[in-house]
């Protein structure tokens, strides 16, 4: 399902990168599946068959810095270093306060990167307020159109599906989905799964959070709809409660250099997963974060690993 | 919303810490140097609260109101409603409060009566506590100082020290104007709890101590007077 697509020329950082994914690659043993160096893992959308780059950017309570100028211009560095280190997919929502115009302001002083999948929500009742509200996010993010538009946690579902699949068919947006989180209304989800032509369907999913498994991911695969994890560190409590235990060395063996990029491994590693979008306010680990897209995946042996370790810990 | 137990206070926060106490950096920065006027009606509230009558009860109701209408205005609709989409409820129920305080402090009139020492000793301190103390308690967690919140310009201190004024208070009016600061106490509580903040339990502890006060004050009234040798009062 892994797709390789060739990256940017080589900067300094880049080649660094490069080079440590290839000395991890040298110490790779013959579970762990080849990738190229310098490449960056993509997974098709199942409806187009266009290829996302497995790690997005998420903005909830990151990028919700109101009109704090310095916070602002902080996040546009967050979405630089993110485009720089080949990620390509936001996410964001109306529900998180000036998130959206922040991204906005960061795509305005990136000067609007091609590279850009915009993914957003709506997340309002009753539906009637939903074409007034996708039209104020559009021009808080300063996109001529979103790639992608979500129903936000199945709120006034019946009405909204409607009005995107509409807006789809007009050419107004490509792709149309719907979220929850933290294991919520599953059993709705799944009906609105079988049900709906959907494109994508956004989901809770990490290494302690594993209901998804059971149902949502196999579902998605036989529906045919790209999956986004959200919640891939919950909310960062998963890196604090990690990050004082030492990486185990046997993550070098998938180019993992962080914690954070072996809990965005094992995520990206599940075949129904399309992308997983961690959120942050530090341009270093949105970097970071993307970097996990590269190399080897742990395959299902070492996610059992993975799983094990992080329980104990 | 459904499922709505399935949501932990920490679902509706929408914000970092950082950005919660950025945006009082920000605030004190913009309207500076109006909080010197906001202390001076603090120091005013507390001067008149000495010998609370008529007139003065009156005037403390009148800059409680205009207290509760700026922060309603200046910092929960102009500023915070920018990373919080619940702001702008909380800016109506500051500015139904300020209301409240117009129409039953300002125009039926308080009546200052404690009928306990305790409790008036409650109501002083508090409301001291909010002008003179609470502001000080973040620069004391670590906070910066020019993150600092003042009575009359931030939420809290305003909410603490109108529950002062409120516990020295009595009549029926006052039932009317307790609900929205503790209920703000309870919401500025979690806020705290769930950011981890140091003072988390300060505005619900504030709350805490006004309902003790309120249920003192009833029985307080409900019970016979009594004399030195425990004789019910005629009077």
């Amino acid at each position: 399902m892994d797709e390789i697509i060739k990256a940017p020329p080589l900067s300094r950082r880049r080649l660094l990168g490069a080079l440590v994914a290839t000395g991890a690659a040298a110490a790779v043993g013959p579970r762990i599946s080849a990738a190229q160096p310098d490449a960056i893992i993509t997974r098709p959308i199942p409806s187009t068959d266009e290829k996302l780059p497995a790690v997005g950017l998420g903005s909830w309570i990151t990028f919700n810095v109101g009109y704090d100028d310095v916070a602002r211009a902080s996040c546009a560095e967050v979405m630089r270093d993110f485009f720089e280190a080949g990620g390509r997919l936001i996410d964001s929502s109306p529900m998180y306060g000036s998130s959206q115009a922040t991204i906005g302001y960061g795509l305005y002083t990136l000067g609007k990167p091609p590279a850009l999948f915009s993914a957003d929500k709506v997340w309002t009742s009753p539906g009637s307020r939903g074409p007034p509200q996708i039209e104020v996010s559009r021009k808080q993010w300063n996109v001529p159109r979103f790639d992608l538009l979500q129903v936000h946690n199945l709120l006034a579902w019946k009405e909204h599906l409607p009005t995107l699949f509409a807006m789809k068919a007009s050419g107004q947006l490509r792709y149309v989905g719907i979220t929850t989180s933290e294991g919520r209304r599953h059993r709705d989800f799944e009906q609105i799964m079988r049900t709906q032509p959907l494109d994508f369907v956004q989901v809770s999913y990490n290494v302690l959070d594993r209901e998804a498994e059971a149902r949502i991911l196999p579902l998605a695969q036989e529906r045919g709809m790209a999956v986004i994890i959200n919640r891939p560190f919950r909310q960062g409590a998963l890196i604090d409660r990690v990050a004082r235990h030492p990486l185990p060395s046997w993550a070098g063996e998938i180019g993992c250099v962080s914690w954070a990029q072996l809990l965005l491994k094992f995520i990206i590693a599940h075949p129904a997963v399309t992308c997983a979008i961690p959120a942050t306010t530090r341009p270093a680990h949105a970097r970071e974060n993307v970097g996990a897209a590269r190399g080897p995946l742990p395959d299902k042996v070492m996610r059992q690993r993975i799983e094990s370790l992080v329980e104990q810990l | 919303m459904s499922e709505w137990w399935t949501y932990r206070p920490s679902s509706f926060l929408l914000f970092s810490a950082r950005t919660y106490y950025r945006l009082f950096e920000l605030y004190n920065a913009e309207i500076w140097p109006w909080q010197v006027l906001a202390l001076l009606v603090g120091v005013a509230i507390l001067v008149l609260l000495r010998k609370p009558g008529t007139w003065q009860g009156r005037t403390i109701s009148a800059l409680l109101a205009a207290s509760w209408l700026w922060v309603a205005w200046a910092y929960l609709y102009s500023r915070y409603a920018s990373i919080n989409w619940m702001a702008t409820y909380f800016a109506a129920a500051f500015a139904l409060e300020a209301l409240l305080l117009i129409v039953l402090g300002v125009g039926h009139g308080l009546v200052w009566r404690p009928p306990a020492a305790w409790i008036s000793r409650a109501g002083i301190g508090l409301a001291t506590f909010a002008v003179a103390l609470q502001p000080l308690i973040g620069p004391l967690v670590g906070r910066s100082w020019s993150q600092v919140e003042v009575f009359a310009v931030a939420p809290d201190p305003t909410v603490v020290g109108t529950l002062g004024v409120l516990v020295l208070a009595s009549g029926w009016p006052k039932w009317l104007l307790l609900p929205i600061p503790i209920l703000w106490c309870l919401v500025s509580g979690a806020t705290a709890w769930v950011m981890q903040s140091p003072d988390a339990a300060l505005m619900p502890a504030a709350a805490a101590l006004v309902i003790v006060a309120g249920g003192g004050s009833v029985l307080s009234r409900m019970a016979p007077a009594r004399d030195a040798s425990g004789t019910p009062a005629l009077d």
